[in-house]
């Protein structure tokens, strides 16, 4: 009878364990299939041309200069937007507000839209930018990655700066510096690595965004610097050329793919290793 | 001693109005900071309220012509302007809740392998390859899911279920048709896979806080490892878990373009998995740039403002109950 017992724990417990591995390694096997399938569509289409040349029209040759060129400025005119937005709210809430109401509340919301499907954002961005300019532009597509910056920002800042000791602000204030210069010239550079982790988890973010460009910056075949126009970018690029039927815009769509995964994927194990030498010291 | 004080003071006097004027300015500076960052955090508030407001002013001829009609109508027709939003409402519930009754049980077991079983060696590295399937674009999911994963599960997979299942009653319905390959199922399927690690790492991290003392008592009675968790772990993790699936069902009910690749883009509500079908959000990805008429345009939008209440009342739940477990741990 007890014996029959201990018999079935032992089985059901050796059974738990095997599907708790088995289950981690389908977890694992996913990741290893989706890079290498990338890998091995991607990197055939991979050479010069793909840096030097324009997004082509069907059956012709060519690479996807235009749409890097379009995913580098409006990633870095979001970054330079979003982020001292960003900073300065998730300042408020670990330096200024630590006890308010207004802070309980930014961080709660401030935790929604950090989830929030980016589809609606485009949406917003296009009914406050797009349709009063009447066209598309690059600028609204910036806007819209901005608007997405700003929460991981908020976040990062915040856990960051509460984590600088308050020693380090009652030396600063015992010496007679003002709040905001113990803010900006102590804990800051406490918080500095932190806040460079941040940066690159929201570029890594929306580096890969492709819904709202999609009502905001449109796509642009040619080479165009012009913000107050359409402009292309990566995924928009790779979202039209997959979903056509020519296997030349296939295979360029997936190299795209491969860069932005590449890119993503060295983002977040450099901001990943920055915060793991902050915590081991 | 006298003399030096004053001299001291005299020295120091043409000096006074110096030391005032830069006094003042840090004065202002600290008061000009302090007013900037709570305007950055008001900030937050407001880009909130622009999302709804705006989506609220651009729905509104939509829900003028239709009423709440938009929201249980099926047909879906741009040439004579008849939209209705249950199709991608009933599309968005139906692959979310797949892909959350395959990631839960998956992603509790793969975080209960990482707290309970994994060598330490091992822990870190699987966990960080699992957390990197986390950011991971959705639109690689999207090109990968239609070019590798649905053709494989037409040629492989499809034909093998609805020849299993043909014959049972109700299974028969929902695996019934021909193996597109695209269709809800794959959708599901996709959506699971993404919304994986975000079970996983807050699971695992919930269970990281239990108390030691907790399972050492229970293991010092002989439970095995799976009564450990069952009977310890899981009840004292239970909020946090929770708050843990729903945020990751907020995230499965908003994801974009990886439904969009695989899920068919249909307009009709199909008893079988295997149909194609359309979200909402894949609605509004694939019509919007396309849309003519300030009708289309505006049961989009519609369809946009359901989609984001529907993910606010979820995520908030979901933070909610994160927020109880973190007090509770401290």
């Amino acid at each position: 009878m007890d014996a029959s017992l201990y018999n079935a724990r032992r089985r059901r417990n050796g059974l738990v364990k095997v599907v708790s591995v088995s289950a981690t390694l389908v977890g694992l096997a996913w990741l290893a299939i989706i890079l290498g399938v990338l890998l091995w569509h991607g990197f055939s289409g991979l050479s010069v041309s793909v840096f030097t040349e324009m997004t082509p029209p069907p059956g012709a040759a060519g690479g996807l200069l235009n749409a890097i060129v379009g995913s580098l400025m409006m990633t870095s005119l979001a970054v330079v937007i979003g982020t001292p937005i960003g900073i300065l709210a998730g300042t408020y809430m670990a330096e200024y507000g630590r006890h308010d109401k207004l802070t309980v509340v930014v961080r709660f919301i401030n935790d929604i839209l950090l989830s929030a499907p980016s589809i609606v954002v485009g949406l917003f961005i296009y009914e406050v930018m797009v349709r009063p300019l009447g066209h598309f532009s690059g600028i609204s597509g910036a806007v819209v990655l901005a608007v997405l910056v700003v929460p991981v920002m908020v976040r990062t800042t915040e856990d960051l700066l509460r984590l600088v000791p308050d020693t380090l602000r009652e030396a600063a204030a015992s010496i007679g510096l003002p709040r905001s210069l113990m803010i900006r010239r102590v804990a800051y550079r406490a918080a500095r690595a932190g806040i460079i982790t941040g940066v690159l988890l929201s570029i890594a973010r929306i580096s890969g965004e492709t819904a709202p460009l999609l009502f905001t910056a449109l796509n642009n075949q040619f080479f165009s610097t012009n913000l107050n126009a359409p402009m292309a970018s990566l995924p928009a690029v790779i979202f039209q050329f997959a979903l056509s039927p020519y296997k030349d815009w296939q295979s360029l769509a997936w190299t795209g793919a491969l860069m932005i995964t590449l890119a993503v994927l060295a983002l977040s194990i450099t901001a990943r290793s920055l915060t793991a030498t902050r915590k081991s010291q | 001693m006298a003399d030096v004080a004053w001299q001291e003071q005299a020295l120091e006097l043409p000096d006074v109005g110096a030391r005032a004027r830069v006094l003042n300015k840090l004065r202002i500076n600290d008061i000009v900071f302090r007013y900037l960052t709570r305007a950055s955090a008001v900030f937050v508030l407001v880009m909130l309220g622009g999302v709804i407001v705006s989506l609220g002013i651009g729905a509104m001829p939509a829900f003028q012509e239709f009423g709440l009609g938009f929201l249980t109508s099926e047909s879906w027709n741009p040439v004579t302007e008849k939209f209705g939003a249950a199709a991608p409402i009933y599309g968005t519930i139906i692959t979310s809740s797949i892909a959350m009754l395959i990631a839960v049980p998956l992603g509790l077991f793969i975080a209960m392998f990482l707290t309970e079983l994994c060598p330490l060696p091992l822990r870190r590295p699987i966990g960080i390859a699992i957390e990197l399937l986390a950011g991971i674009p959705s639109i690689i999911y999207g090109i990968w899911g239609l070019f590798v994963f649905a053709p494989f599960l037409q040629q492989y997979v499809q034909p093998a279920i609805i020849s299993a299942f043909g014959n049972i009653p109700v299974l028969s319905t929902l695996f019934a048709g021909p193996p597109f390959g695209i269709g809800m199922l794959t959708a599901s399927l996709i959506l699971a896979i993404m919304v994986l690690p975000f079970i996983t790492s807050i699971s695992r991290d919930v269970f990281e806080a239990v108390p030691p003392v907790l399972k050492e008592a229970a293991y010092g009675l002989g439970c095995t490892t799976w009564e450990v968790v069952w009977y310890v772990v899981l009840p004292f993790t239970r909020i946090g878990v929770i708050g843990g699936v729903m945020l990751g069902l907020g995230r499965a009910l908003g994801e974009t373009m990886a439904v969009t690749f695989v899920i068919g883009n249909a307009h009709r509500i199909s008893s079988s998995l295997f149909a194609p079908g359309t979200t909402i959000s894949a609605t509004i990805a694939n019509e919007f740039t396309e849309a003519v008429g300030d009708l289309y345009t505006s049961a989009l939008i519609g369809l946009g403002l359901v989609l984001f209440v529907i993910t606010f009342i979820v995520l908030a739940i979901a933070r909610y109950l994160l927020l109880r477990i973190e007090r509770r741990i401290g």
